[in-house]
């Protein structure tokens, strides 16, 4: 119950904050004035009727995970967006086994594999993507300068990168 | 004759060393994928489409290699299902039923020898009824025009929704949802930006590929987590293989009623193959009857839903091909691969690429030829293949996820969208929000606008013009129907309980 009217009502605000953006949209002689809003205008509304819908008739609660195991994937989620910016200065090797690894561990929480893993998926899938498949843009590493890394890391925090 | 002449031109093309060795591996590959808990055929050809496409390869092997994925991972389904009593994809539910039961009766090595037998009957039967209904189809195509397609296009929508998720308000909501991220990014006639706010990663537009990845392959790891990656050992042994005949002979009707009922399944329009196992293995129960012993172990119920799974898999490819409106969450993505690949399905690609089509045909023949001869002497190796652990094989998927994404615009911002894509996915499933029309929302969204544009342009601002043609008002009936019925249909069509132990 309470987890179907939360969803409505972030839907339904989102719904809102879309319709208000879809008559904003900007248009000019080429579109003519109405075109380009009508169909985002459209979903906007339908969506806002969905959301109401879900609002007020909502399903039973799912089985949502307890404590430790939100963490645990609160943690793969951080792993995940560092490895993502990380993935061009640092290059391929050393950020994989890390996030791979760790991944691992959040999966089945045993040290020796979970670093085995991390390890062996780096390497494999490096040879893997190189050599068998020939990715360019693939680097083995690169060591980057800390201000490189500092810009890369301030991506993920909100209004300080870019 | 005329099928004849196509099907010659069809195998010319993909029947040459290179394309067969492709064939192979697709095969191999897409088996292993479908096998694997929590690994299905969406995901699955997702990940693997980036990688392909920055690999290089043209049009014909590119297709030839994907859709051998995709069978393959049809055909792998079953493996899961028969031995650990977990589907290894959503339409291979219905195989657990009597799969497993018979598994445990020591008779797993027929259960999947009968299995690929089904798969290949299915199959064959399915693409033989595309060759046959799909030029016809695309004839009737032509005649649409852009009410026809806006029409078509909402039926899509509804229909899947209607059949994909137990909630209409959450399946439509799910379809809003990917048709409004599709509009973000600078529109086609004013040149200008819309709804990007201001971000220039936005400028152009969201790709569908990271959309697919992020919500069915780093779903899929938040949700081991969540599970710990429980469920990844073989609950029964598998002995000695060798090739029933006697149950196979005896299920021939089965397979044949099956594959009928799959097909039919596939075509509508949003069904696909889960639908199509479904209603074969109830419309076999019963037609058998209390008698027929449904849901202990036998044959029948066995080949039942994978003679229709597979057919459903290929009558899914006759609405996708002629249309460009997939039928189910596998074709969708396959939609994406031949968009990614610059090639447009729809009535057009059958008089004006003859060569893509027909070598899509004929690459699926010999996708399930080879199917066949590598699942009864090599099952062996596939069941091997369940034992990876789960806490090798999901760290392993999502890198080969982010290799793939990063591969194709070497940017971080699709990367750390495919991460919130992800979140994504696993709260939208997590409340029973199907994702498959999100996915149909980002790949259609830009031609359905297109459509709706056109035919306000045409009629000058109209609204009656999207209801001004037979075709048009039966398509709008269809979708109103396919979206209302599901609602009192819901509790004749309800899904029977798993077996549990």
């Amino acid at each position: 119950m309470a987890s179907d009217r939360i969803f409505g009502l972030i839907t339904l605000i989102t719904a809102v904050a879309y319709i208000a953006a879809a008559t904003q949209i900007q248009t000019n002689f080429f579109s003519g004035e109405f075109l380009p809003k009508l169909f985002p205008l459209l979903i906007g509304g339908v969506a806002a009727l969905c959301s109401l819908t879900i609002l007020f008739k909502p399903d039973p609660d799912p089985d949502w995970p307890i404590g430790h195991t939100w963490l645990a994937m609160a943690i793969a989620v951080l792993v995940l967006a560092i490895y993502a910016v990380l993935l061009t200065p640092m290059g391929f090797l050393i950020p994989t086994a890390f996030a791979a690894g760790i991944l691992s561990y959040q999966i089945s929480p045993r040290a020796i594999p979970a670093i085995l893993s991390g390890i062996g998926l780096s390497l494999g899938l490096f040879v893997l993507f190189k050599y068998a498949l020939g990715l360019g843009n693939i680097v083995a590493y690169r060591i980057p300068t800390a201000a490189k890394l500092w810009d890369a890391l301030t991506i993920l925090i909100p209004f300080v990168g870019h | 004759m005329d099928i004849l002449a196509n099907l010659a031109l069809g195998f010319g093309v993909a029947l040459s060393p290179y394309t067969l060795f492709l064939a192979i591996c697709g095969c191999f590959l897409g088996t292993i994928i479908g096998a694997l808990p929590g690994l299905g055929p969406s995901n699955g050809v997702a990940i693997l489409i980036p990688i392909t496409f920055t690999l290089g390869l043209d049009a014909t092997s590119a297709l030839v290699l994907m859709t051998s994925v995709y069978y393959g991972a049809m055909y792998g389904g079953r493996i899961s299902s028969i031995l650990l009593n977990i589907p290894g994809d959503e339409p291979a539910l219905m195989t657990t039923l009597d799969g497993y039961p018979m598994a445990k009766q020591g008779r797993a090595g027929d259960a999947l020898v009968l299995s690929g037998v089904a798969s290949f009957v299915g199959a064959f039967l399915a693409t033989v009824g595309l060759m046959l209904l799909a030029p016809t189809l695309a004839r009737v195509a032509f005649f649409f025009g852009p009410a026809e397609y806006f029409a078509l296009y909402l039926l899509a929508f509804c229909t899947l929704g209607g059949m994909a998720s137990n909630n209409q308000a959450k399946a439509a909501l799910a379809a809003c949802i990917g048709l409004g991220i599709a509009m973000i990014g600078v529109d086609s006639s004013s040149g200008l930006p819309r709804l990007t706010g201001g971000n220039l990663h936005l400028y152009d537009g969201i790709d569908f590929l990271v959309a697919i990845v992020g919500l069915f392959a780093i779903a899929e790891v938040f949700f081991f987590i969540e599970s710990h990656g429980k469920g990844s050992s073989i609950g029964v042994k598998l002995d000695k293989v060798r090739i029933p005949w006697k149950d196979i002979v005896s299920t021939k009707w089965t397979m044949l009623r099956a594959s009928g009922v799959g097909f039919v399944a596939g075509i509508l329009p949003g069904a696909g193959a889960s639908l199509g196992s479904f209603l074969a293995y109830m419309s076999e129960k019963s037609f058998a009857g209390e008698k027929g012993g449904f849901g202990t172990g036998v044959p029948k119920g066995v080949a039942a839903p994978e003679a229709g799974n597979n057919a459903a898999a290929g009558g899914a490819l006759v609405p996708m091909l002629t249309l460009g409106v997939p039928g189910s969450g596998t074709t969708a993505v396959l939609l994406a691969l031949l968009m990614t690949l610059n090639i447009t399905p729809g009535p057009t690609l059958f008089t004006e690429r003859p060569e893509v089509v027909w070598g899509l045909i004929a690459s699926l023949l010999i996708a399930n030829v080879v199917l066949l001869l590598m699942n009864v002497p090599m099952v062996k190796i596939f069941v091997k293949v369940l034992m990876v652990p789960a806490w090798i094989l999901l760290p392993g998927v999502t890198m080969i996820s982010f290799v793939g994404i990063y591969s194709l615009s070497g940017s971080y911002f699709d990367l750390l969208l495919m991460v919130a894509f992800g979140i994504l996915g696993y709260f939208l499933r997590k409340l029973d929000v199907p994702t498959v029309p999100v996915i149909l929302g980002i790949l259609l969204g830009g031609n359905m606008e297109d459509a709706l544009r056109r035919a306000m342009t045409l009629s000058d601002g109209d609204v009656t013009y999207l209801f001004s043609s037979p075709i048009a008002v039966g398509l709008w009936i269809a979708a109103i129907a396919g979206f209302v019925a599901p609602m009192f249909l819901r509790g004749v069509l309800k899904k029977p309980p798993a077996v549990t132990d």
